[in-house]
């Protein structure tokens, strides 16, 4: 971790975002969004920059489900497990995608970071259920069998 | 930048003139749905093939007077998701249904050189072709009002917003009617809050009205966090303007010059649309300082959720826009007093500030019109589960679940039969063939100790447990109770577990009672509405379902066959004719026998992988 760079790049958010209490999901939404998690050097810094106690800024992180302390994949797979992909079968395609990448409950990153596989409580896609994003980019109709297809494209992409 | 009310009516001059002189208009879903289906690649092989064969199409309305020309654009969603994309073209009114790239040439040259329809995109039920989108069942029987412009006005523009008659209402509000008008059309009108509660939204205003305290909010929960519902998803990325004059609204008949538009993270393009949006009206003067002239100021900012669904409920939100933990504070004092920033705060959801501008454009009583008595107007509601068509429907309050899940629905998908309908998401309750004929609207819910919630309508069928079910959405609860409170989150903790074991074939004799004992404190002890209503669909389910929940408890089975921990696969020794196909291809060598006599599984080194019921000739072997 590159501090220094860490340090400019919160300075930059912090200028476009504010300082105030106000801003504090809108500056570590941005602070994801560059780092793809929420590096720990960032709470001491913060706290001194936005003056709130590091322990309340790390409460706020880890409250919300989509903030993350632990770097993610490349390719951040989320499968819908709403009421509608429910019933539609979600949990096949979550399992199948877990045994593809060898990954489980509560292990959601590939050693190689290139995939992470989480859960999302509903993406309101539920027209097109069971469906699944890939950084953001939604899949419609899934089965087991097309996510794995998804995973080789993904591997080859990046081969 | 428009400063007087005369340059906004010549504005709108303009832009109606415009808009005609599209005489010709390709409406492209840009939906989250239909973009997933590849729509945007659609978008931009029409424009290509457009300009290849020299037609002239226009992206955005030319404000300039100029010849006829086609218009080309990204509209909202239909709430057709389940056959996009779709592609609506005007002025004739067709719908072409499960659009691909390789049907872009014909509709080019078919439709838009010659005027022909494309019969083979239209949609198609038992035999029947239905060119037109008004035509087909599953428009026929709705009532669009709210979503009337969803999928035919071009989302990102406000020209065309402004051209149909968009803030029309703003104008009334701001120069015809005070602040206690305002108010007065909206109760009148017997607008209800659309998020859930049912609360009457004029009543809510004057609350808010009669606080001296200021500054005061208006905010927006767009946090639509049920799953399986997605109107308001619809309505932010369809008719964002729709829904930003409603709050311009609520903000003169309150005194509020601050709006806060809270949005869920997970619905990327609504935010996007919602700011181009506010960007658009704030150019033009809408939003801002002096507005139009009149002295009134009022600006809307975007907040992004971050993932908690109990930040849907009142004081969690603005605790959340505050930047902090969304957790519920206890009640009074509430949101209307001390809301957003400890200050006097309208908090209305999508769906309800969408209601606004036509009740103050067109009237209380013709708002009335429509609906019941105690719950006029309409109801948005997102039809899931296993039906044929889901999507995103409108139907007047009071129309029966029949209608809705027969007629609009077309009934139920793959041979199945109703078996229940899950409305109001995680807080709701199920419904069965017993109250099909029940009207839906706030109070008939209520009598049935179910709720209209945010509008979540999930259809389930013969196969679906329900004990899996209520086991679904306790987790859900579960896993999103704040933690603040001990009955939600320790009470559903134990629910849950319970709950878990059932399934697994582990329930003991009284763990009924033990749930139901659990929910009855939880609801009257918890803190908020999540942790209040956690339990509604598991008392519903034990009510209507009680056989099933005594069959994983006693018999250890699961009555629809969905518990992969109880199912067992049997071979018929009447039906199996020895022929040992199954045993060879049974990947863990469970099934054994002596050919020509009747083969048998081991139940214990079975995996339930269901292989040998799919190879058998002979249809013996069954899960049961």
């Amino acid at each position: 971790m590159n501090i220094q760079e860490l340090y400019q790049k919160t300075d930059a958010i912090l200028e476009r975002c504010g300082k105030e209490e106000r801003s504090m999901i809108a500056v570590l939404q941005a602070v994801q969004e560059e780092y793809s998690y929420l590096p720990r050097e960032v709470f001491p810094y913060l706290s001194k920059q936005m003056g709130l106690s590091e322990a309340h800024i790390y409460g706020v992180a880890t409250f919300y489900e989509n903030f993350s302390l632990e770097p993610k994949g490349k390719y951040v797979i989320k499968v819908c497990d709403g009421t509608a992909c429910h019933v539609r079968k979600s949990i096949p395609i979550l399992e199948k995608l877990r045994s593809e990448l060898k990954l489980a409950d509560g292990k959601n990153t590939t050693d190689d970071l290139l995939f992470t596989v989480e859960t999302v409580s509903c993406l309101g896609a539920c027209g097109l259920a069971p469906a699944l994003t890939v950084n953001g980019k939604v899949h419609p109709t899934m089965t087991p069998e097309k996510a794995v297809e998804l995973i080789e494209t993904l591997r080859r992409e990046n081969a | 930048m428009i400063k007087t009310r005369e340059e906004m009516k010549s504005l709108r001059e303009a832009c109606i003139r415009a808009a005609k002189s599209e005489t010709r208009k390709i409406l492209v879903c840009a939906g989250t749905g239909c973009v997933s289906g590849g729509s945007l690649d659609i978008y931009a092989a029409l424009k290509e093939k457009m300009e290849a064969c020299g037609i002239k199409c226009e992206v955005e309305l030319a404000m300039d007077p100029h010849e006829d020309v086609v218009g080309l654009k990204k509209s909202g969603c239909h709430g057709f998701c389940e056959m996009g994309p779709l592609v609506r073209i005007e002025p004739y009114g067709w719908l072409y249904t499960k659009v691909k790239l390789a049907d872009v040439d014909e509709i080019v040259e078919k439709t838009m050189a010659k005027g022909e329809i494309v019969e083979r995109l239209a949609y198609r039920q038992n035999g029947k072709i239905y060119q037109k989108q008004d035509e087909i069942p599953f428009y026929q029987k709705q009532t669009r009002k709210v979503l009337e412009h969803c999928g035919h006005i071009d989302a990102d523009s406000i020209h065309e917003y402004i051209a149909i008659g968009g803030y029309e209402a703003f104008e009334k509000a701001l120069f015809e009617m005070t602040g206690e008008d305002i108010i007065k059309s909206i109760s009148d009108s017997g607008l209800r809050g659309r998020g859930g509660g049912g609360f009457p939204a004029g009543k809510k205003w004057s609350q808010v009205a009669r606080q001296k305290s200021l500054p005061k909010y208006v905010v927006c929960n767009g946090d639509e966090g049920d799953p399986g519902a997605f109107m308001d998803r619809s309505i932010m990325e369809g008719d964002p303007h729709r829904m930003l004059e409603g709050m311009m609204i609520a903000g003169i008949a309150v005194g509020a010059s601050e709006g806060y538009i809270y949005v869920r993270a997970e619905y990327p393009m609504a935010v996007s649309r919602l700011q181009n949006a506010i960007k658009q009206a704030t150019e033009m003067g809408l939003l801002g300082e002096n507005i139009l002239g009149s002295g009134f100021n009022f600006t809307i900012h975007i907040n992004q959720g971050a993932g908690a669904f109990v930040c849907g409920e009142g004081s969690a939100l603005t605790a959340s826009i505050e930047g902090k933990r969304g957790m519920p504070r206890v009640k009074p004092p509430r949101t209307v007093e001390h809301g957003l920033f400890n200050q006097p705060t309208v908090l209305n959801n999508v769906e309800t500030f969408a209601n606004v501008a036509s009740i103050v454009k067109f009237g209380a009583e013709n708002y009335r019109k429509i609906g019941t008595e105690t719950s006029p107007g309409t109801k948005a509601f997102a039809l899931t589960g296993n039906i044929v068509n889901t999507g995103l429907i409108e139907v007047p309050m009071g129309t029966t679940l029949r209608e809705v899940i027969f007629d609009i629905g077309g009934g139920m998908r793959d041979g199945g039969q109703f078996k229940a309908v899950q409305i109001g998401g995680p807080s709701g309750g199920c419904l069965t063939s017993a109250e099909l004929d029940l009207p839906l609207d706030f109070d008939s819910l209520k009598k049935v100790g179910a709720m209209i919630g945010s509008g979540g309508l999930v259809v389930m069928d013969d196969k679906t447990c329900m004990v899996e079910v209520a086991r679904f959405f306790m987790n859900f609860t579960q896993n999103e109770s704040c933690g603040k409170c001990v009955p939600c989150r320790e009470g559903t903790k134990r629910m849950l577990e319970i709950l878990e074991r059932i399934v697994a074939g582990n329930g003991r004799e009284g763990d009924i009672e033990l749930l139901l004992e659990l929910a009855d404190t939880i609801t009257n002890t918890a803190l908020c509405g999540l942790g209040k209503t956690a339990a509604g669909p598991v008392v519903s389910t034990i009510k209507y379902f009680r056989d099933e929940y005594e069959a994983h408890i006693r018999d250890k089975r699961c009555p629809a066959g969905a518990c992969s921990k109880l199912k067992r696969i049997m071979i018929d020794p009447d039906l199996c004719r020895g022929c040992s196909k199954c045993s060879r291809g049974c990947p863990v060598g469970a099934i054994s026998g002596v050919i020509k006599s009747p083969f048998v599984i081991d139940q214990d080194k079975c995996i339930k992988c269901g292989a040998c019921v799919s190879t058998c000739p002979f249809h013996a072997i069954k899960e049961v």
